[in-house]
């Protein structure tokens, strides 16, 4: 039987508010539950509020770079106990200086000068949106966060390398030895590893939950990295991307890098 | 049935069971002393209040699980202050807020952790902030 005109309408007024409800509970329900589940700000441990982004990304203007600079890699370095064992094959870095033609392989071709291909870029982890490290580590001991940093939780990496296998862009190092004895001036502000766990950049994620950008970004005096909120049209890294031609390393291999180059 | 060089398996027996009981032999009577742990760095002195984040008899207990409670915090949630059940908040950190009260950790942790025979591996990584000073 047909429904009569009185039936429809209690029918469609019943279902209007019905379509407007679900949406209400699970937004008072996300607010309620937020301060826990994403740890924001009940007391920040530190002077400033601490940074947060739906995004994280950095933008490398390399032209800036000059010749033999390696201020970014020695603030780094410092900053996160990172050993220097003083030979190739043992090499442990977060950041580092890399030729353009090895960093951009495809893009590299005979006419280009000289000079260009020889030039230098940083290059560290890209904070992958879609991270094979991740995706391959048996143990969830690197996965990645809501605001896109790619973390390790060095307490639970066994030391398999599956994730240096992954990586396409050689942005982990495995401390194949005791690394503290190698550690130039310890930090005692950040942890160092140990001996058979896989280290990497971490975007400064200690550094930003204290209210400071990362430590390579804030010692470059060229400004040639920057560093910000992806999702935030107002951000420095969204304003430099919005002007200019950047290009990601790899970009083929479909893993998203968060890391983009200006040259 | 025959036994067949029974003198020498029996003399045998003998001398295993003795040898294998010599350490209970050699430690009887002897009690090893609980440790004494000291509390009294210059930090704990200075508090009017010497509580620890939680009652002592649940940090006794319970330490371990509230520093890999801690740790899951921090590294995987990326939350970083620890409200206690009085509620005060602490900042966690282990060799920021626990070793600030504790900075004897040679007398403090250590001396326990060698009496209960437990080897934390926090140490490997995580700095001593006297030693690095």
């Amino acid at each position: 039987m047909a429904p009569t005109r009185r039936e429809f309408l209690k029918i469609a007024g019943v279902s209007a508010v019905g379509l407007v409800l679900p949406p209400l509970a699970t937004l008072t329900g996300a607010q309620a539950g937020m301060p826990a589940a994403g740890g924001v700000s009940q007391t920040a441990p530190g002077p400033l509020p601490a940074l947060r982004a739906k995004r994280w990304a950095m933008a490398v203007d390399a032209g800036k770079c000059p010749p033999g600079c390696r201020d970014c890699i020695t603030a780094c370095h410092l900053a996160h106990n990172v050993p220097d064992f003083g030979n190739a094959k043992d090499d442990v870095h977060w950041i580092g200086l890399e030729r353009v033609d090895h960093v951009f392989p495809a893009e590299i071709h005979s006419r280009l000068p000289e000079s260009f291909k020889r030039l230098s870029v940083p290059v560290l982890c890209n904070h992958c949106e879609n991270p094979p490290c991740v995706r391959v580590c048996p143990t969830q001991a690197t996965f990645q966060r809501a605001d896109g940093i790619v973390m390790m939780d060095y307490h639970r990496c066994i030391g398999c390398r599956f994730c240096m296998a992954a990586c396409p862009y050689g942005s982990r190092s495995m401390n194949y030895r005791d690394p503290r004895p190698f550690i130039p001036k310890i930090n005692a502000d950040f942890p160092t590893r140990t001996r058979g766990v896989v280290e990497k950049c971490n975007f400064c994620e200690e550094g930003l939950a204290r209210g400071i950008l990362p430590a390579c970004v804030t010692i470059c005096k060229e400004k040639a990295l920057v560093f910000g909120d992806l999702e935030d049209p107002g951000s420095d890294v969204r304003r430099l991307l919005d002007g200019r031609f950047s290009i990601r390393r790899r970009p083929d291999l479909g893993t998203g890098p968060q890391v983009y180059y200006l040259l | 049935m025959k036994l067949y060089d029974g003198g020498k398996i029996i003399a045998g027996i003998v001398v295993f069971l003795i040898v294998a009981s010599v350490p209970f032999w050699y430690g009887r009577g002897k009690a090893v002393s609980p440790p004494d742990l000291k509390l009294d760095t210059p930090a704990i002195e200075r508090l009017k209040e010497k509580l620890c984040v939680e009652p002592a008899p649940y940090m006794r207990a319970n330490h371990m699980k509230l520093l890999s409670a801690w740790r899951e915090s921090v590294v995987r949630e990326g939350n970083r202050s620890y409200k206690a059940t009085d509620g005060k908040v602490y900042k966690i950190s282990l060799t920021g807020t626990c070793l600030e009260c504790h900075s004897n950790k040679d007398k403090f942790c250590d001396r326990c952790h060698d009496y209960a025979g437990a080897k934390p591996a926090c140490w490997n990584c995580h700095i001593i902030p006297e030693e690095v000073r």
